[in-house]
């Protein structure tokens, strides 16, 4: 936690690159998986449909996807762009790996996206957690789920 | 990003909307990616048809907006002009002669004919098959390529070294229409240098070694460029289109090298140019048991459909499938596709190797496969294929277990009715 800012309020900041602009806050949704576009998803629901991915059966519609980034075919793009088109697409995205499939998601689902984080945003962020993410600015500010309840 | 004053032009709008729609995608797009300009393309491979129910309602609409939305990101419709750069189409969702077997409703396949007739006099070459590099769109060792379909991405890299990223419909869309793409990744020379040094301490040779270690291997690295040394019989095109296919399904594989093997390494230290290795990974018995069982999810040994040619059967593999079954005849349970592009198809017909199949019972089938259309024989309980990216991607898309061995194996359960396979 030595670059993160803790806020009174148990907010934690996080500062990145923009990949593409905008404001939008939400649930987390936060995956340790990579996450394939055709053939990983169903665009029409907007569930992870991966034989042996821990978010199988899990919709990211309206969420805050949190994830290490994409793989699989090259359909990657276009199937977020139908989420999109279907209204099931997640409210933005955070992700660590660069990749063209990510980028191409990021520009045509056209929600704000953030990468190259000062800190883990998997080890930071876990699924339920309130976040807010500010793509213009570069900056995620995560309040914590609240514990043992 | 910086522009040239032709990329600035086409963005103004000085050669039509279509190009300033494309160009602006692919500002957009360089700007996500950190890239710091374009480069110049002529040999774009990408995804124009309309052969899927989700496009039906841009398909009223007409062909300008099914490419405007699809293939610009542009939900305003612009008029679309010819491709600038040589274009060709990948894998489709019908085949087009045999889409009653296929079970798809005649409205889609009239729907994907017009698309094709409009698409094709705009020059998109109507391939219709994931192995562009099969049927005469061969890059050359350097050329900068956009190109889509993860199996062809990695072969183009690799195997020809030919420089393209793993593009999507929409990039490729804007490459066809610019003669531009952001350049960035594998266009650039230092980024395709090894990273993981591979040792296989167990023979690979056969096309299913191929896959198996593909498979493997491709959860491990994701999207880093494996070096591969160690137990390889020299492979062809045939087993290194399998191996590929197979990596960039459990990871994003879009590069590797093979010494002495791969123009972009004649030894390990070529390969790795400098770079430093960021790990060492042994591939042995016990690894190669892990791919074998993660690519199996099945348990019932009825099996009711055979699934061959992911990638695209080349000729040499169609002519193995004809002679297995040679006057034989398929258990009355199973159907049997076989998948080679339309091309190849042609010439498989003339040598008669369609016919052989055929009387036996099986269909040989072009321009799709039953990931890309999600149709598989209707009534279809329990799959067998050959293909670790088929048995990768079916349970996910058609909810059915797949059973992955030999194509020997996999003739064997067409012609039984059983699946025998072992991991030998």
């Amino acid at each position: 936690m030595s670059i993160a800012e803790t806020r009174p309020n148990d907010t934690i900041v996080l500062h990145g690159r923009k990949v593409v602009g905008g404001v939008a806050e939400g649930e987390a949704l936060v995956t340790h998986d990579t996450i394939s576009g055709w053939g990983g998803i169903n665009e029409r629901e907007g569930t992870v449909i991966e034989r042996r991915h821990e978010l199988r059966g899990v919709s990211f519609k309206d969420k805050i996807l949190v994830f290490p980034g994409a793989k699989g075919s090259s359909g990657w793009s276009a199937y977020f762009h139908m989420t999109r088109l279907n209204k099931v697409n997640p409210k933005a995205m955070i992700f660590v790996t660069m990749t063209t499939k990510i980028a191409l998601g990021a520009v045509v689902t056209r929600v704000p996206a953030i990468t190259e984080l000062d800190q883990d945003p998997l080890s930071v962020i876990e699924t339920g957690d309130w976040v807010k993410v500010d793509a213009d600015r570069g900056i995620v500010e995560i309040t914590k789920k609240a514990k043992g309840v | 990003m910086r522009l040239t004053d032709a990329e600035k032009a086409m963005l103004d709008g000085k050669e039509g909307p279509a190009q300033a729609k494309a160009m602006d995608l692919l500002v957009r797009y360089g700007e996500a990616l950190g890239a710091e300009r374009l480069v110049e393309t002529n040999n774009v491979a990408g995804a124009f048809n309309a052969s899927t129910p989700s496009v039906r309602e841009l398909v009223k609409k007409g062909f300008d907006a099914v490419f405007s939305e699809l293939n610009l990101d542009s939900p305003e419709v612009v008029q679309i002009p010819r491709m600038r750069a040589n274009t060709c189409q990948l894998i489709t969702g019908i085949d087009n002669d045999l889409w009653q077997t296929q079970g798809i409703a005649q409205e889609l396949v009239e729907q994907q004919k017009r698309a094709e007739a409009h698409f094709g006099a705009l020059g998109i070459n109507m391939f219709a098959t994931c192995t562009p590099y099969q049927v005469g769109n061969v890059p050359v060792k350097g050329e900068h390529c956009a190109w889509m379909e993860s199996s062809a991405v990695v072969y183009c890299n690799s195997v020809l070294g030919a420089r393209t990223n793993t593009e999507g419909k929409e990039s490729t869309g804007a490459a066809a229409l610019t003669g531009r793409i952001p350049y960035w990744g594998y266009h650039i020379p230092e980024n395709r240098r090894g990273t993981h040094l591979v040792e296989v301490d167990v023979e690979v040779d056969d096309i299913m070694d191929w896959g198996l270690l593909g498979y493997w291997l491709g959860e491990i690295v994701q999207e880093d460029i494996p070096v591969l040394t160690g137990k390889l019989k020299r492979p062809t095109l045939i087993k290194l289109k399998h191996f590929g296919a197979a990596a960039a399904s459990s990871g994003g594989v879009e590069m590797y090298h093979v010494p002495g093997v791969t123009p972009e390494a004649r030894d390990v230290e070529e390969a790795f140019g400098g770079r430093k290795i960021v790990d060492k990974l042994r591939y042995g018995p016990a690894e190669r048991k892990q791919a074998y069982d993660n690519l199996n999810c099945a348990s019932d040994r009825n099996v009711d459909f055979v699934m061959l040619g992911c990638p695209h059967n080349a000729i040499e593999q169609v002519w193995r499938v004809a002679s297995l079954l040679e006057g034989k005849k398929l258990h009355p349970n199973v159907q049997l596709w076989v998948h080679t592009p339309r091309a190849l198809r042609e010439v498989a017909q003339r040598n008669g190797y369609v016919k052989m199949i055929t009387d036996a019972g099986g269909v040989v089938m072009s321009d799709t496969c039953p990931a890309i259309s999600r149709y598989a024989p209707k009534g279809t309980r329990v799959i067998a294929t050959d293909s670790a990216k088929q048995a990768h991607y079916l349970p996910a898309i058609l909810g059915l277990p797949v059973w992955f061995g030999t194509v020997q194996e996999c003739v064997e359960a067409a012609l039984t009715g059983q699946w025998n396979g072992r991991l030998q």
